[in-house]
């Protein structure tokens, strides 16, 4: 069963954001996370970040605009477990993220709404950094199922979990519909965890 | 072949493979606080959905609330919104909440050890990075975002891939002055704030099994710092005569019968591991980070390390994180001047964390340039230093003293730093804007470290002071 409909292809043009690191503080500061919905979120990503290169990061430049692919280095999204992370990319126009590698609880959240995250290895992070910098132009496509991404002339072969890659394909990568059909067996596992249902005599 | 605590604790857990290939997993305990849950409450509602177990989940306010003695209605109206929000949650669908009016409020992290929520054995989940601190009671525990709040309160189930299993052996003794903070940062220096990707981290060795279960949590919090998003130590004695008790713990002949259950639960002596690091208790001093993450630290008597140390990206990082600190590349890190001390956090704000560093304050005088708060974990952790006078002799020393809450930590409180002041800090993020300000410069510590540089009015070894 399918929640939100299949990821197989993502296409459209790319914003690299070079850094090891990132942590999820910098890219939504927790000031936004007194909120309580994800809808106001998209403009703030990065905003610090922003601020101190005053219009010189990425996110402001104008050759960027309407990118779909950010293309990020090593860690990506380390720290908080704050889906406000995410969210803001995806409310900013972020549909897939390349890089070197992601940070775990970051990388969940992202499958979980629907954001594949894919690694390369650094040297081809690197290239395709630098691809994008100098033809921000270039249309990039990522399919989900072989891990191909295309920039242009150049191509990538990128590498996703197999049971990620399922998730996106099939549609269920928002897991609550297949959580909710076993819900026999969810009773089963509570009622023979005796710290739940009481402890034996000895 | 034996089998590890996780592997035990993950298949009386399991409910099913889903067919993405990953577990889905049974939660046997969900924390939420006013921060990640309004959300996941809303998403519920709005597919129709019912919380499947309240009486599993527990509610808390700790990020945003204030610690400055302000009531309701907060002045912050974003603030006062979200706890608007968590109120009509919890009434709603019947989930246990504790508010301020309980007397049992505090950082969720602190709380559901301190209730006897937390016990070996259980997996346990709460949308919070930090939930790694339940580990040290044996269990496996796991930060979450807010669609997995929204699964766990749906299903009391998410969808996660069993992670691998490092042991980290850490044998022999610490120093006096080295303490539970500076073995995790060591750990995290050595391994990298990425090393434990894909990891559960098993804390093991004579260090560990010397430590309290305060000190035990202080580890097992910053797992994640190392890239772990579980850590655990196995379950002993310290554990079981913690829990007993406790609000929420078994008595009598059940504590006995659970007891056993909690004792089987442990890693078996011929367990396997996919990978294992060993570290000498003795080579780890009092540490102290000089960059943007907590892996970038060093020992107090160490000098900062320069870009021209390594090559590439690295280098980049290193450069990245100096010219935000505004640390030149070669110099000591002690004696760096400070402009904030700020004791707590779900990592350092329990009793035994006030207690060393109100050891440390007693008799000294924070200088008038410097801001010094202690901020305790729970309401209950308030009262029982109170009760020990430890609020007088801050009060005394010229730190403030507060209700509990994150407070500085993350700043989402009026708690923050202003432009690019320098806090010496007991909390488990030095990343760049995380106390608030986006220029600030965060030093993390132990809590006695924080009070000795404090008193000093910059960074010194807490070592000297105790034998001073």
């Amino acid at each position: 069963m399918s929640d939100h409909g299949r990821i197989t292809h993502v296409a459209g043009t790319g914003v690299p954001v070079r850094g090891n690191d990132i942590d999820t503080d910098r890219i939504i500061p927790a000031r936004y996370l007194r909120e309580i919905t994800f809808e106001t979120l998209g403009p703030h990503a990065f905003e610090d970040d922003r601020k101190q290169l005053n219009g010189k990061h990425p996110f402001d430049d104008a050759r960027f605009t309407g990118a779909s692919v950010l293309v990020v280095n090593r860690n990506f999204g380390s720290g908080s477990s704050r889906e406000h992370a995410p969210q803001a990319l995806m409310r900013g126009g972020i549909k897939a993220i390349v890089g070197e590698s992601f940070a775990e609880i970051f990388f969940g959240n992202c499958t979980t709404i629907g954001i594949p995250c894919l690694t390369l290895p650094a040297t081809q992070i690197e290239s395709l950094q630098s691809l994008i910098e100098e033809a921000p132009e270039t249309a990039l496509e990522i399919e989900v199922r072989s891990g191909t991404i295309t920039a242009g002339q150049a191509a990538y072969q990128a590498e996703l979990p197999a049971s990620v890659r399922e998730a996106f394909v099939s549609g269920e990568w928002d897991a609550l519909s297949s959580l909710l059909e076993s819900d026999d067996a969810i009773g089963a596992v509570h009622d023979r965890l005796p710290y739940i249902t009481g402890w034996p005599a000895r | 072949m034996g089998q590890t605590l996780l592997d035990k604790v993950w298949d009386a857990h399991s409910v099913r493979e889903l067919p993405n290939g990953q577990t889905q997993l049974f939660i046997g305990l969900h924390l939420v606080h006013e921060v990640t849950s309004p959300q996941a409450f809303q998403m519920l509602a709005e597919r129709g959905l019912a919380v499947r177990y309240p009486d599993r989940t527990f509610a808390t306010v700790d990020h945003i609330i204030p610690t400055d003695g302000s009531t309701r209605p907060y002045v912050d109206g974003m603030a006062e919104q979200m706890f608007v929000a968590i109120e009509q949650n919890v009434e709603q669908t019947g989930i246990p909440f504790f508010d301020r009016s309980t007397g049992r409020q505090g950082i969720v992290h602190v709380i559901g050890p301190e209730l006897g929520l937390t016990q070996p054995g259980m997996t346990i989940a709460c949308g919070d990075s930090h939930t790694s601190t339940h580990g040290a009671f044996g269990a496996i525990a796991f930060g979450i975002g807010t669609s997995q709040v929204r699964d766990v309160l749906a299903t009391q189930t998410i969808s996660v891939a069993k992670p691998q299993c490092r042991r980290i052996t850490v044998n022999g003794k610490l120093a006096d002055g080295v303490f539970a903070k500076d073995v995790i940062l060591a750990i995290i220096g050595r391994l990298g704030v990425q090393g434990g990707v894909g990891y559960a981290y098993e804390y093991a060795g004579d260090v560990f099994d010397a430590m309290s279960m305060d000190e035990r949590m202080t580890v097992c919090n910053m797992s994640i710092e190392g890239g772990a998003r579980v850590g655990y130590v196995n379950p002993d004695e310290t554990a079981y005569a913690y829990l007993e008790g406790r609000e929420y713990a078994p008595r009598g002949d059940e504590f006995d019968s659970a007891r056993q259950w909690w004792s089987d639960v442990a890693s078996d002596a011929d367990a396997a591991f996919d990978d294992e690091v060993h570290i000498e208790g003795e080579s780890i001093a009092p540490m102290v980070t000089w960059g943007v993450n907590p892996g970038q630290v060093v020992g107090v008597d160490d000098l900062i390390p320069s870009p021209d140390d390594v090559e590439g990206l690295d280098r980049r990082s290193i450069q990245d994180a100096l010219d935000h600190m505004k640390l030149a590349p070669g110099a000591p890190i002690a004696g760096t001047p400070i402009d904030v001390a700020f004791v707590g956090s779900c990592t350092n704000s329990r009793i035994s964390d006030l207690r060393e560093a109100a050891r440390v304050a007693e008799g000294g005088r924070v200088p008038a340039h410097v801001k010094a708060l202690v901020v305790p974990g729970s309401q209950q952790v308030k009262t029982e230093a109170e009760a020990e006078g430890l609020d007088d002799i801050f009060r005394a020393a010229g730190f403030e003293w507060r209700d509990a809450g994150c407070s500085m930590c993350l700043a989402m409180n009026p708690d923050k730093l202003v432009n690019d002041q320098v806090c010496a800090s007991s909390s488990n993020r030095n990343f760049k804007g995380r106390q608030g300000s986006p220029l600030g410069r965060t030093l993390l510590m132990s809590p006695a470290m924080v009070a000795a540089a404090a008193v000093a009015g910059e960074v010194t070894d807490v070592r000297a002071m105790a034998a001073g």
